[in-house]
């Protein structure tokens, strides 16, 4: 391990603790893994890959499995039977209930109350802490970098070699600051900031490198708006993405399962608050955004960096995979999207399946009934979120006003699970991806913040929330 | 461990749309499989298939894809999730070599682990191929060339280690496991017992 005295980002800082091998120009670095999360979809492959060369899990107590992909949202029948998508995906997940019997992995399968999408499980039972490097076979694992972790998504093949080796070959990425300054707007959210940080550096913008965010606008966000912001850098391209620890991560953590605990905790604490970026730290790349001008936003189009203030016009097509995406939406340049009726709204996702965002939508529709036409589907990100939302009411909040109230999971995000949107319908989702077909075939996708999917759901059309914030207040005061 | 690649002369398969992401490579629904082969048929379904199974008039449908082996693709490719099948369904599917003014990061990964050569070429080469779909094209990864009919050759950069792999077929997972003493010793350097 090389370490100059030079000023090092917060990213320099992780990579620095975690190189086994020193890259050269014949090889990449062996960097080392501190936490493996693995699902039930992109591990099979990568199990029986190690099975084939008889190797076995080098650190199972590293590794840490959940089922959320393929799984169904909807209860057991009266026998007890899940109602499965189809056999393969009731075979795949028994696939992981072995591999991790046979290896001695811990998993939160379906008995265990601890059983949620897997960036919003980790974080929550306090397996993911600054520091650490964390990966699974999953783009969105970005999301833990909102601990000052280093945390990428990675494909069967390397699931695989982490497994074998608790190590990944990887070349340095570059770095890139992304500095949000100013106070954000009442009802502008972590999702508004992400939608706005995609917007702003395009969709393979980010390719290459790790984003760091930092300014004003980031320490403002709490945790789960955070954990939101660096869910989505991949929409960017980029490989992950950062936020130094601070006051706000070290309280979040105290008391979490896996977490210090004690004295210990203290020592933990002070050393994840001196990861933060040296003053004089150098990046690849600088972007700076105007926190205070974020609107809440929505994409128009069928990639994430598509996203727009609520109401501003479609911006005109600059190529034909443009003209393509405003076809399949059904949207024209020059027009707001405000005025075409929703037929699904969808909340939950490792990007927006957090407490905090069920309670965002729940304050906007509490009292409320959503529009006839509307189908309204919430899974909460784990069973610990259900809980939680439960204790407080918040299922009833959302089935009195017509949503259906799910089991965790990914669910309708990626649709793999038989939670799916209709050809042709229009769905506003809290999730990550508007691709074509990405919430069902033909189904159209538009990105947006809970509160605005809540808002969009009452109205039936794609909503500013903040119609709803202030008749709220109005209310109140009345 | 990924089949071995030195050079290869096909006739390109042009798709210029921009950012074709992953779930158009292979849809979410197809993920539940446990193996890694077969999944060719699933290889941009839903550009194949319309809502009643019925082939579409897609390009994909007509050709004939052991034939084509080159994709010669719009900006971005790859972009989206980290799933592996979308290299698996790729090669199923007949493809060696995926070129693309940018391709994202994971798929890149993912690519060379099995074999499937990912090239990043400017605008200029980029639109030659484009204008000149179905004619062979060598690619050789020795020279790190692309060559087209009397044009002058480009060149491409691909990382050392990963050509090296793809040239002498040599299987990452292998070579990351001789390095456990190195790892080891990472280890007991932290405190940790290995």
């Amino acid at each position: 391990m090389t370490q100059s005295n030079s000023p090092r980002t917060l990213f320099d800082k992780v990579w620095d603790a975690h190189v086994a091998t020193p890259e050269s120009e014949a090889s990449p670095a062996v960097l080392y893994i501190d936490l493996h999360l693995v699902h039930e979809v992109t591990s099979p492959q990568a199990f029986s890959e190690i099975a084939a060369r008889g190797l076995k899990v080098r650190r199972p107590d590293r590794t840490y499995a959940t089922l959320d992909h393929s799984t169904p949202t909807l209860p057991p029948n009266a026998q007890g039977e899940r109602p499965y998508v189809s056999a393969a995906a009731k075979a795949q997940v028994a696939t992981l209930e072995e591999n991790c019997a046979t290896h001695g992995i811990r998993l939160a399968g379906w008995e265990s109350a601890d059983r949620g999408v897997v960036h919003v499980m980790a974080p929550e039972l306090g397996l993911t802490q600054p520091g650490m490097t964390v990966v699974c076979g999953d783009s969105h694992t970005a999301t833990h970098g909102a601990f000052g972790a280093l945390a990428f998504g990675i494909g069967t093949s390397e699931v695989a070699h982490v497994l074998a080796t608790q190590c990944l070959l990887q070349r340095k990425p570059k770095t890139m600051r992304v500095t949000v300054d100013g106070a954000l707007q009442a009802g502008v959210s972590g999702k508004d900031v992400a939608l706005a940080a995609v917007a702003a550096l395009g969709f393979g913008g980010g390719t290459g490198h790790v984003i760091e965010y930092a300014g004003a606008a980031i320490r403002g966000l709490d945790m789960e708006g955070r954990m939101t912001l660096c869910n989505m850098s991949i929409e960017a391209g980029a490989r992950a993405g950062m936020i130094a620890p601070d006051e706000k991560t070290i309280a979040w953590l105290k008391g979490r399962r896996h977490a210090p605990q004690g004295a210990a905790f203290e020592a933990a604490a002070d050393a994840w608050l001196a990861l933060a970026s040296d003053p004089g730290a150098r990046y690849d790349k600088e972007v700076r955004i105007d926190g205070a001008a974020i609107a809440p936003m929505a994409t128009y189009g069928t990639t994430p960096d598509t996203g727009i203030a609520i109401g501003a016009r479609v911006p005109q097509a600059r190529s034909t995979s443009d003209e393509r995406a405003l076809a399949y939406m059904g949207f024209a340049a020059g027009e707001a999207t405000t005025n075409e009726p929703v037929d699904v709204v969808f909340i939950g996702s490792c990007t927006n399946g957090r407490l905090g965002d069920l309670r965002a939508a729940a304050e906007i529709l509490r009292g409320r009934t959503i529009a006839p036409r509307v189908r309204m589907v919430v899974a909460p990100g784990s069973e610990s979120v259900r809980r939680l939302a439960e204790a407080e009411g918040l299922d009833a909040v959302f089935r009195e006003a017509g949503a259906e109230w799910r089991l965790s999971g990914c669910s309708m995000c990626l649709a793999m699970n038989g939670d799916f949107v209709a050809p042709g319908q229009l769905a506003v989702s809290t999730s990550n991806r508007n691709f074509e077909g990405r919430q069902g075939k033909g189904a159209r996708t538009i990105l947006a913040s809970p509160a605005t999917a809540a808002a969009s759901a009452i109205r039936g059309l794609l909503t500013d929330p903040r119609e709803f914030m202030d008749a709220t207040k109005e209310a109140a005061h009345a | 461990m990924p089949e071995k690649f030195t050079t290869l002369t096909s006739k390109t398969l042009v798709l210029t749309q921009e950012n074709i992401d992953t779930d158009q490579i292979i849809p979410a629904r197809f993920l539940t499989t446990t193996r890694r082969d077969g999944l060719g048929k699933h290889a941009f379904h839903d550009w194949r298939y319309d809502a009643d199974g019925g082939e579409t008039n897609s390009i994909l449908n007509e050709i004939d894809p052991s034939a084509r082996r080159i994709l010669v693709a719009g900006h971005n490719f790859g972009c989206g999730s980290s799933r592996e099948h979308a290299p698996w369904a790729l090669m199923d599917y007949g493809f060696r070599v995926v070129i693309s003014t940018d391709i994202a990061d994971i798929f890149t990964s993912n690519a060379l682990k099995n074999g499937l050569l990912p090239i990043v070429v400017d605008g200029e080469t980029h639109a030659d191929l484009v204008a000149h779909e179905g004619q062979d094209v060598t690619i050789d990864l020795e020279q790190c060339e692309i060559r087209r009919g009397n044009r002058a050759p480009a060149t491409f950069t691909i990382e050392p280690f990963a050509r090296q792999c793809l040239m002498e077929g040599v299987d990452t997972l292998g070579w990351l496991a001789g390095k456990a003493a190195d790892i080891a010793a990472f280890e007991r350097a932290r405190g940790e017992a290995a």
